[in-house]
């Protein structure tokens, strides 16, 4: 298990590592020279020479990415072109309400998620089931921006229930995360569905059955146990997607989060921020993947055994 | 091409391959027949009536200019059957190609593919899509490249796995034994037997691809006004939302209904095609 998570782990690091390469590789890219962004047009030649070489920029690029990738572990993210603010802090003030309101959508999407297509798989081919897999096929169908906008059209203007948009208190986050986990219920409900479905007919369920288990006992110990390791999985893997949700989400609600910020920020090219946020986001990605293949490991020897290449 | 209109009339027996395909069709009709349906057409302004709800001049109400939202979401359909369709044409040649050299060839290059294709899932799709878009600027065309570049990745696993069980089939290795080149093994051999997965796989991208270029329009990344992009009317109608939701909830209903189409089509070419495959 030791090895498999170590692995996993340093996985994880090199996907981090990769994605800075590429983040300083399009800053390269795109047009425009920095120094002449900053000097005024009366400054000379020698200046703007002898400023080149104070910002470390007459090194070679691959020197240029170590200076700049050193910043970044130190939480030197650079500044905001557009506000002067250092990057850490505006990303500081703004994660904890993008955290909040995508953990609240996570717990919200399996409490809601796991039961229904648990009750769905159980009365499988029932009115019940079918009614649960057709809300689900119409929220998989439904763009987060218009249900946004219906939600606040409905609970906000309509029947004033909620705050529009904003941050005012506890109340606010109630439709942006409602926006965010209603699409994303449907994955996770048919994922639980269909687990359940399989591991029923595996030949462990019938020799539970034919021991004389109640149906109940066999339903919680054989065949939830099992169906669970993929939904248990998903959990983790569904953060980063309520992350990348979060930029449409926060931006229609104007909640005070990092994907509000990131979506101005690339309104405005001010691009340390979208570096800063972006490798923000793909470091809580890794972090979730890695942990739910720690969990999936630990839930399953079998694909732990997979990995490690152990014997079989 | 017998077993394709077999497998099609099996197919019209499954309820959502034939429900997922009569949506389709009425989104189809409205794309190619949009200068007959559309009363007006889709910039056509008339500042009098801006603002006016659903009536039987404006079946779908007017904007803030009087431009009819029939007549635009109707127009609509085009972009988002065009873009839908240029982006899963660009991630399924990317993916499938990747998928068979590193399933053929394995070893190394392998190691390389599924290391890129690992990479994809660093970052969330949206927010790496959102990152290309500003490297590259807000544009449709950029809009397009951004979100084929981020979802090839399920093509690409799927075909590797697929074509790491077909390469030791005796066939393969009866080519192989002929010397017929490896492309020749790869595109005459291997690519067709993976061809019920890549139909499957072709369906299920392409109302994901019209759900993130609407959401990247919206956003204002994408499509500029005044093109009809459903995500751009949608954006449009926030700021009237009070006095004419008709404007943004139109736009939204015609992205719900072609994105259950595609699901449902491709869900009901799953169970006929290829009822194993995880998607």
């Amino acid at each position: 298990m030791f090895e498999y998570a170590v692995r996993k782990l340093a996985f994880g690091v090199l996907v981090v590592f990769a994605v800075t390469v590429i983040l300083f590789a399009v800053m390269q890219l795109m047009p425009g020279d920095p120094i002449r962004l900053i000097a005024n047009p009366r400054m000379t030649p020698e200046k703007m020479e002898q400023l080149r070489h104070q910002w470390g920029l007459d090194q070679p690029v691959y020197v240029q990415y170590f200076f700049w990738l050193a910043r970044f572990l130190h939480g030197d993210f650079g500044t905001s072109i557009v506000t002067g603010q250092p990057v850490s802090f505006l990303i500081a003030t703004r994660l904890p309400y993008t955290l909040a309101l995508a953990g609240l959508a996570l717990l919200l999407e399996y409490a809601l998620a796991v039961p229904l297509g648990l009750i769905a798989a159980v009365k499988q081919n029932s009115a019940l089931d079918r009614g649960i897999v057709f809300v689900s096929t119409i929220l998989w169908s439904v763009p987060t921006f218009w249900l946004g906008i219906l939600l606040m059209l409905l609970l906000a203007v309509k029947i004033p229930v909620f705050p529009i948009s904003g941050y005012s208190g506890p109340l606010s986050i109630v439709l942006p995360a409602l926006t965010l986990t209603l699409p994303a219920l449907a994955g996770t409900l048919r994922l639980t569905r269909s687990e359940v479905l399989e591991a029923v007919r595996e030949p462990y369920v019938l020799t539970a059955y034919a021991k004389g288990l109640p149906s109940r006992a066999v339903l919680i110990r054989h065949v939830l146990r099992n169906a669970l390791i993929p939904v248990t999985m998903m959990f983790f893997l569904s953060l980063p997607w309520l992350l990348g949700g979060s930029v449409v989400v926060e931006s229609i609600f104007s909640w005070p989060g990092m994907g509000r910020l990131l979506w101005k920020s690339i309104g405005v090219q001010d691009l340390p921020v979208v570096q800063g946020i972006v490798v923000i986001i793909a470091v809580l990605t890794v972090i979730s993947n890695v942990a739910g293949d720690i969990v999936a490991g630990l839930l399953d020897p079998r694909i732990r055994l997979e990995i490690e290449g152990g014997e079989r | 091409m017998r077993a394709l209109v077999l497998s099609l009339r099996e197919a019209l027996k499954v309820r959502t391959f034939a429900v997922g395909s009569a949506i389709l069709a009425t989104v189809v009709i409205a794309a190619v027949l949009a200068p007959v349906l559309a009363p007006h057409t889709y910039q056509e302004m008339n500042i009098p009536q801006a603002l006016t709800g659903p009536s039987r001049q404006y079946p779908f109400g007017t904007d803030n200019y009087g431009r009819c939202v029939f007549s635009r979401v109707i127009y609509g359909s085009r972009i988002a059957l065009e873009v839908g369709f240029i982006v899963v044409v660009i991630e399924t040649l990317i993916g499938v190609a990747l998928g068979l050299i590193a399933g053929y060839y394995g070893g190394a290059v392998d190691r390389v593919v599924s290391f890129v294709t690992d990479m994809t899932w660093a970052l969330p799709p949206q927010v790496l899509a959102l990152a290309i878009v500003t490297a590259l600027g807000p544009s449709l065309n950029n809009v397009v490249i951004a979100i084929a570049v981020v979802s090839w990745a399920q093509f690409a696993r799927i075909i590797r796995s697929k074509t790491q069980a077909l390469k030791n089939t005796p066939y393969v290795e009866a080519a192989r034994a002929l010397s017929e080149s490896d492309l020749s093994i790869m595109l005459r051999y291997i690519l067709p037997n993976t061809m019920g997965a890549v139909i499957v796989l072709t369906t299920l991208a392409l109302p994901s691809a019209i759900l993130s270029t609407t959401a990247l329009s919206f956003l204002g990344l994408g499509a500029q006004p005044p093109q009809p992009d459903w995500g751009v009317i949608l954006k449009d109608g926030i700021s009237y939302m009070a006095r004419a939701p008709w404007i943004s909830i139109f736009p939204g209903l015609a992205i719900v209904w072609t994105v259950l189409g595609f699901n449902l089509l491709g869900e009901g070419l799953r169970d006929v095609l290829d009822p194993r495959l995880k998607v």
